[in-house]
């Protein structure tokens, strides 16, 4: 449903271009949890803010279900690193979620009832007439799926969503995205620098280079369903395919070029 | 000493300071016999005779009514130009020479022009006069406000294909509003400096022309009393925009608490 072909990204122009997203090919299909896994400051954000609509690729096409993506499109939504900015600290947890639904045809009953439902997935309820600042981190970033959720996409992209929270907070995170994605059966497109994170979540494993980056290989993870913090991450297989992963981003033989040093200041 | 012993003795000092400061000066003046010092307590029961009762609609109303005119309309404006010229980086190169020009303008050069643009004295000269200084402030804070944006939140509302106008109204204004309201609050001391200075300058009726009147006529008792006034009325607005502003900026005292460092 998701195809990206040769896209690249070069910022800024002559001898002060940087390029920060190489050649780029991946598709992501229907219903699939797609995670993309790379060395920090690869490009990673860029190459979501470019799949996203957010940033023009500088070549190559983005297109969505046979439709090429020249803005943020309809059918995606997009989940941010750090939930505190994303978020509106002036307004309730229920107007966060409620922002994307206002310029949308829906009647009154039915954008409470979206609000009521993705809040409720996410276990925040009792929360929804907090202050997102009176949340924890965990919270908050749940605040923020629910925010997507409610917009009704068909892809879900998040950008290393649970980078800033702990560790036990991120397991409960992990297993809500493979709940809402049963539940809601939406493509998700999940960006991380965190090899246990992908392979747990995912069907399929792309992995970047150094920047400029360029996809080094698709792992297909054949781990069961459903997944369990503590079975899953247990089996040898798990094991397996973590050090598998390790390897690939490890031994990435594309040396580190100095403009990646520039390129890491864009995750800021 | 315990926390709440030690807020009793705040509370305490801010009253305190106060009340011995004026009753220094009530013993100072009342020793001295000093025409140009009249007494406080001379003073007060002129300024109770003055502008508690007989000049209050004729002097104080117009004056009260012109801070609050010459403040709204310049406010509104200020946002109004500020919107476009925080969001677009072209409109800001043309425009902020213009605004740092009138605005290093001091005011008083302005006030002959003003006078003679508007045909008039009275309340619509002095009103467009105090909107005009009014503006700055406001424009430059929400300038400063929109731009100091977070991008994360920007492009959150641009993912989501919110419209211009409904970013710029759930989004944009919202974000600015902390440094809108700073921007308010400069402009509201400005806007009672104005008033003093427009109707100091000419003027039928207002509290700054009853200080002109009185101080050309040597009525000294009368131009102390609407000095107090002056100061009283600059205090007590505020006053009650601190009260305003705590309401509407609750959110921001809880979120800054919250942000880690």
């Amino acid at each position: 449903m998701l195809e990206i072909t040769h896209l690249s990204k070069t910022y800024g122009s002559g001898d002060r271009a940087t390029r920060a997203v190489g050649d780029v090919n991946l598709t992501v299909g229907e219903g699939e949890l797609l995670v993309v896994v790379g060395p920090s400051g690869c490009g990673k954000t860029t190459l979501l803010k470019c799949i996203g609509g957010l940033l023009r690729p500088t070549s190559g096409d983005v297109k969505l279900n046979g439709k090429r993506v020249s803005g943020p499109p309809e059918e995606m939504a997009l989940v941010f690193q750090d939930y505190s900015r994303s978020l509106m600290p002036w307004t309730s947890v229920r107007n966060n979620v409620l922002l994307p639904l206002r310029h949308k045809k829906l009647s009154r009953t039915d954008r409470t009832r979206l609000v009521e439902d993705s809040v409720e997935a996410v276990g925040l309820t009792r929360f929804v007439d907090h202050y997102p600042w009176q949340l924890s981190g965990g919270m908050q970033q749940r605040v923020a799926i629910a925010r997507a959720l409610a917009y009704q996409p068909s892809i879900l992209l998040m950008d290393e969503p649970f980078a800033s929270v702990d560790a036990q907070t991120r397991g409960d995170l992990e297993d809500l995205v493979l709940r809402v994605r049963d539940e809601f059966g939406i493509t998700i497109l999940f960006v991380t620098h965190d090899i246990d994170e992908s392979v747990y979540l995912s069907d399929r494993i792309v992995v970047l280079t150094h920047a400029p980056t360029v996809v080094k290989e698709v792992v297909g993870v054949e781990l069961p369903s459903p997944r369990d913090q503590i079975a899953t991450k247990e089996l040898s297989e798990f094991a397996s395919q973590r050090a598998y992963v390790y390897r690939l981003i490890k031994h990435d033989t594309t040396a580190p070029d100095p403009s990646t040093l520039v390129d890491a200041g864009l995750h800021e | 000493m315990s926390a709440r012993s030690w807020r009793l003795v705040k509370i305490g000092a801010e009253i305190l300071v106060p009340v011995a400061i004026l009753l220094a000066w009530q013993l100072w003046t009342a020793s001295a016999h000093q025409p140009r010092f009249p007494r406080l307590s001379t003073i007060l029961v002129q300024f109770r005779e003055m502008w508690l009762f007989s000049q209050f609609g004729e002097h104080v109303v117009p004056s009260l009514v012109r801070i609050l005119a010459g403040f709204a309309i310049g406010s509104l404006i200020g946002v109004a130009l500020g919107i476009p010229l925080g969001l677009s980086t072209r409109a800001r190169r043309a425009a902020m020479p213009h605004i740092e020009y009138w605005r290093a303008m001091p005011p008083p050069a302005l006030l002959p022009i003003s006078v003679i643009l508007a045909h008039s004295i009275g309340d619509r000269q002095k009103i467009e006069f105090i909107a005009f200084f009014c503006i700055f402030p406001v424009l430059l804070n929400t300038i400063a406000g929109i731009r100091a944006i977070d991008p994360t939140l920007v492009d959150t509302a641009r993912s989501y294909g919110i419209p211009r106008h409904e970013r710029v109204r759930r989004i944009v204004l919202p974000a600015a509003f902390p440094q809108i309201m700073a921007g308010l609050r400069v402009s509201l001391a400005l806007a009672v400096i104005m008033m003093v200075l427009t109707e100091y300058f000419s003027s039928t009726n207002g509290v700054g022309y009853v200080l002109l009147i009185s101080k050309n006529t040597f009525q000294l008792v009368p131009m102390w009393a609407a000095i107090v006034l002056i100061g009283v009325i600059g205090y007590l607005i505020n006053f009650v925009f601190l009260l305003v502003e705590r309401r509407v900026l609750a959110w921001h005292r809880g979120w800054r608490a919250a942000l880690p460092d």
